[in-house]
């Protein structure tokens, strides 16, 4: 019996305690010494030119220590690609404090700095500024005619691929047609904390940084970069992030402001964004999409035409794959799709949990529920005839795909037997009753991994890589993954993670992070179990002399035989007998790009939801959701069921709320803030069940694991959508589902 | 091209700033002191001045409760109200409902429904849930939901934030039947 086994197992999180006592720190939260305050003035206007700043004014006020702006910026990095970071787009990365000029509205002009918060603040809100304004362009639906196919676009981004087959004869002729526009507005990720930065100035030019970010180096590369610093003399830490969902891939302004008034001042400095300013950088992109799909008699897909405009700003091409998903989860021979963006006066979209795909998904999930009753199909009957048992994009077979199971694991617990199909024929008293399927597929994904591991003399082992907990349980995962390979009880583990001194991890993103630095924990610890081995070699009467590592393993605090598991040495005696206080072992993990570029490796999600709508009022209630993942390995059920929990509720969100409204006059988003931007409240969430369809894969990566943060998200807001039509007959292609919109 | 000043010029001579006195306030049962201007809210007096960074910010205008923390006994946003305004009253932070060796019951519920996932908002959370159940209002799980709105989480673990409330609610129910 082994009591070391953790993988898979319902662990409760190992920085529990830390977060529920408010222990765990995050970046504004470091009270170092003799802290000065940023706080960022934002500008009132969204193109032109400052033409001038009434700095004096501001400098007059007690407790002010600095203004800082494009008139006072010392020279810093000139080129372009100083300041672009990991993901930057193609284009030129906005610079903070560059120029006179505005690009976008409430872009940064101006950080006043001062001996409290309380005056900063304050002396901001009296900075008055002059500008020369021009007129700005904000609204995406007046360029229809201007997309444009975008260049470079930035790392992960697949151009469509070419149309396959005759996708526009095979629409004409197809026997049920179906076509339309489908909108969401920008949404704005808004983790609970907001981007701060607190920097500690260590004199001569040394900085501790502690940042809000989802990659502590990529952070790091940009400081260093822009303001010509050595690696060694920035320190970027972030051991708890307060949520990511993807705002903190790239280095937001703050970082930038809180550095540069850091070094200038040779002071300690902290710069925390407001919640309106959560609003002045990367979202989701305002997104219009044109589906046309095309159904044979037999209810085989004919023909999918998926078109996108996206909204980008005018300094860069930001581009996430919207269309692309509309040529591999369905069987088609005839697919065209094309991707456009066209320039805002706004800054810069950015990646947004499950970016592109969860656009994407949204329309094509509705056409296909749209086609399915053309088809006079059950919309999951209809989705189980054009079943895709190949990626036909790439033109490969999956590594491993069990969307079928999802499929029926996900319509046996929700009961969808019970559905009738046509509209508003389902009622619960005076409300009516409606039932929506959708799903998805996303990219597995996995990067480069660095990590090490040490064992103490006590029995203690520490293992070490630079990866970000932004609420995922990566502190978790990787503790468990460490444990079970060292054969260790979890309570004698410690994992560190969010720290640039340690070995370099990839940004937390992409649900690649339980692959790869769970790849990169695992290599680090077989090291070490390498090096254990040799060491319980020597000791005396060793039952493991001329046994290879193959030979044993390592379990409930012991390494033994394989073949005979009562010869065995106690893990914990190794060093003492040794004379040795500690053994350290580092390891790394790549993906085996020969073996999986041969595949094609995904994870897939089916979606059963029901609402219940109150036609009088207009209000939609998302009463029961079934969400059927499959996703590769699960390592730890409890924590990768409250990934898929939180996907479903932005889901709820996406369809029922988020949208950030654009006053075209101002070039601003209106209700830039926690009241006006709707998420969903602890009212608004009912019964959710996850489901976790198994999945064995050893080619997407050796721990089997496919990442589970994204794909939890897909085709929910498309099942609401179509659980609404089926209730009330109303098709809603455009989201939010507001009242008015049922009304 | 248009001009546009965004503010009136302001008056001289500059303006002056309000002063700052002595504060006396009643933490986790400790008598606290510090030097503040009567501007400082609760929330950045604890973060700020005192150190006790559990009490969180997530928007600093009463819309997200991640700063809930208990004021003689109910449930306030921190972020609303002035230090000042708090002398003599009895405050309790998430760092006064229990540590990391002696967790609260809602702590412990927390951890065992994993409620929460990036933690951000979590103190908020059990402060308020803290309240809840003093308030004896909430008897059903829809009552709960209801009262625990005022406290966003956008990692969404509501799901499990109620569960971990209600399990907490059944057995304080047991215990007083006993
Ligand atoms: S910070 Fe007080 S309610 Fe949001
Ligand atoms: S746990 Fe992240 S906001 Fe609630």
């Amino acid at each position: 019996m082994s009591t070391t086994n953790y993988i898979g197992k319902p662990t409760s999180r190992v920085d529990g305690p830390a977060k529920v006592t408010g222990a765990a720190k995050y970046a504004a939260e470091f009270n170092v010494p003799n802290l000065a305050y940023g706080y960022v003035v934002s500008s009132a206007v969204t193109k032109g030119k400052i033409t001038k700043i009434y700095t004096d004014e501001i400098l007059a006020i007690a407790g002010v220590l600095q203004v800082f702006s494009h008139e006072n910026v010392p020279s810093l990095a000139w080129l372009d690609r100083s300041y672009k970071d990991d993901v930057a787009p193609g284009g030129s990365p906005f610079r903070p404090l560059h120029s006179a000029e505005v690009k976008f509205n409430m872009q940064p002009v101006a950080v006043v700095v001062a001996e409290t918060f309380e005056v900063a603040r304050y002396a901001a809100s009296l900075l008055r500024i002059d500008y020369d304004v021009v007129e700005h362009a904000t609204d995406l639906e007046a360029k229809r005619d201007d997309g444009y196919k975008p260049g470079g676009g930035k790392t992960g981004w697949m151009p469509p691929p070419a149309p396959r087959g005759n996708p526009n004869d095979a629409l004409q002729n197809a026997a049920h047609r179906v076509e339309g526009e489908f909108i969401h507005q920008a949404q704005h990720h808004n983790p609970m904390e907001m981007f701060a930065t607190t920097v500690e100035w260590l004199g001569d030019k040394k900085l501790k940084v502690y940042d809000k970010t989802q990659g502590a180096f990529n952070s790091q590369q940009y400081v260093t970069k822009i303001f010509g610093l050595s690696k060694d003399n920035v320190q970027v830490i972030s051991k708890y992030t307060g949520g990511g969902f993807g705002s903190g891939l790239r280095p937001q302004y703050q970082l930038f402001l809180a550095v540069l008034a850091s070094l200038e001042l040779k002071r300690s400095v902290r710069v925390s964004l407001t919640r309106q300013q959560m609003f002045s950088f990367g979202h989701r992109p305002h997104t219009l999409q044109y589906l046309a799909l095309g159904a044979n008699e037999d209810g085989s897909l004919a023909a999918v035409h998926h078109h996108a405009l996206a909204e980008t700003s005018q300094f860069e091409d930001f581009t996430e794959n919207v269309v692309n998903w509309s040529g591999m989860l369905y069987q088609c021979d005839n697919v065209k799709l094309t991707y456009e963006l066209a320039k805002l006066d706004v800054f810069t979209p950015l990646d947004m949990r499950a970016p592109g795909a969860a656009t994407g998904s949204f329309a094509l999930e509705i056409a296909m529920d749209e086609l399915a009753y053309k088809a006079g199909l059950d919309p999951l009957e209809f989705r189980l005839r054009n079943y895709a048992a190949r990626d036909q994009n790439a033109d490969k077979p999956f590594s491993s795909k069990k969307l079928r199971e999802c499929y029926h694991e996900g319509a046996a617990k929700f009961g969808w037997a019970k559905r009738t199909p046509e509209p508003r024929s389902m009622r619960d008293g005076s409300q009516l009753v409606g039932w929506g399927v959708g799903g998805g597929v996303w990219d597995a994904s996995q990067q480069k991994a660095a990590a090490s591991a040490s064992l103490n003399v006590d029995g203690k082992l520490t293992v070490k890589s630079g990866s970000n907990e932004i609420g995922t349980g990566t502190y978790t995962i990787m503790t468990q993954i460490a444990a079970e390979t060292m054969g260790l009880p979890l309570e004698a583990v410690t994992f560190e993670l969010g720290d640039t001194a340690l070995p370099e991890a990839p940004l937390q993103g992409g649900s690649w992070t339980a692959a790869s630095v769970g790849s990169g924990v695992k290599a680090a610890c077989d090291a070490l179990g390498e090096k254990l081995l040799k060491l319980a070699q020597k000791m005396e009467d060793s039952p493991l002399k001329g046994v290879t590592y193959k030979d044993v393993q390592f379990v409930n605090g012991q390494i033994r035989l394989y073949s005979d598991p009562t010869q065995a040495v106690v893990i914990r005696d190794i060093l003492p007998a040794n004379g040795q206080e500690k053994l350290e072992a580092d390891g790394s993990a790549s993906p085996d790009m020969a073996r999986q570029s041969q595949y094609s490796l995904h994870a897939h999600n089916a979606v059963f939801v029901e609402v219940k709508v109150d036609e009088d009022l207009g209000t939609v209630h998302v009463t029961r959701v079934v969400n059927a993942v499959a996703a590769g390995r699960i390592l730890n059920p409890k924590t990768a069921r409250s990934q898929v929990l939180g996907s479903v509720v932005w889901g709820i969100s996406m369809a029922m709320m988020e949208e950030s409204v654009m006053d075209h006059g101002f070039g601003r988003y209106m209700n830039h803030n926690y009241a006006e931007y709707h998420v969903p409240v602890c009212a608004d969430i009912h019964d959710i069940d996850v489901v976790f369809v198994e999945e064995e894969d050893d080619i997407v990566n050796p721990l089997g694991v496919k990442g589970i943060g994204e794909v939890g998200l897909l085709g929910v807001a498309a099942a609401i959508a179509n659980a609404v039509y089926h209730a009330t007959g109303k098709r809603i292609r455009n989201l939010p589902i507001s009242i008015g919109k049922l009304l | 091209m248009t001009k546009q000043t965004t503010q009136a010029p302001l008056g001289s001579p500059a303006i002056a700033l309000p002063p700052t006195s002595v504060v006396t306030l009643k933490i986790n049962g400790e008598e606290r002191q510090l030097h503040i201007a009567p501007w400082t809210t609760l929330l950045d007096a604890l973060r700020e001045y005192l150190d006790l960074t559990g009490t969180k910010k997530g928007c600093d205008h009463g819309q997200c409760g991640a700063c809930t923390v208990l004021v003689d006994g109910r449930r306030i946003n921190s972020c609303l109200t002035l230090a000042v305004m708090q002398e003599g009253a009895d405050i309790t932070t998430i760092e006064g409902l229990g540590t990391e060796q002696n967790l609260h019951p809602l702590q412990q519920a927390f951890i065992d429904h994993d409620a929460f996932q990036c933690g951000y908002c979590t103190p908020g959370q059990i402060c308020s849930a803290a309240a809840l159940l003093t308030e004896g209002k909430a008897k059903t799980t829809a009552e709960i939901r209801e009262l625990m709105s005022g406290n966003v989480c956008r990692c969404g673990a509501y799901t499990n934030i109620v569960a971990a409330i209600e399990e907490v609610l059944t057995t304080q129910k047991v215990q007083r039947h006993e």
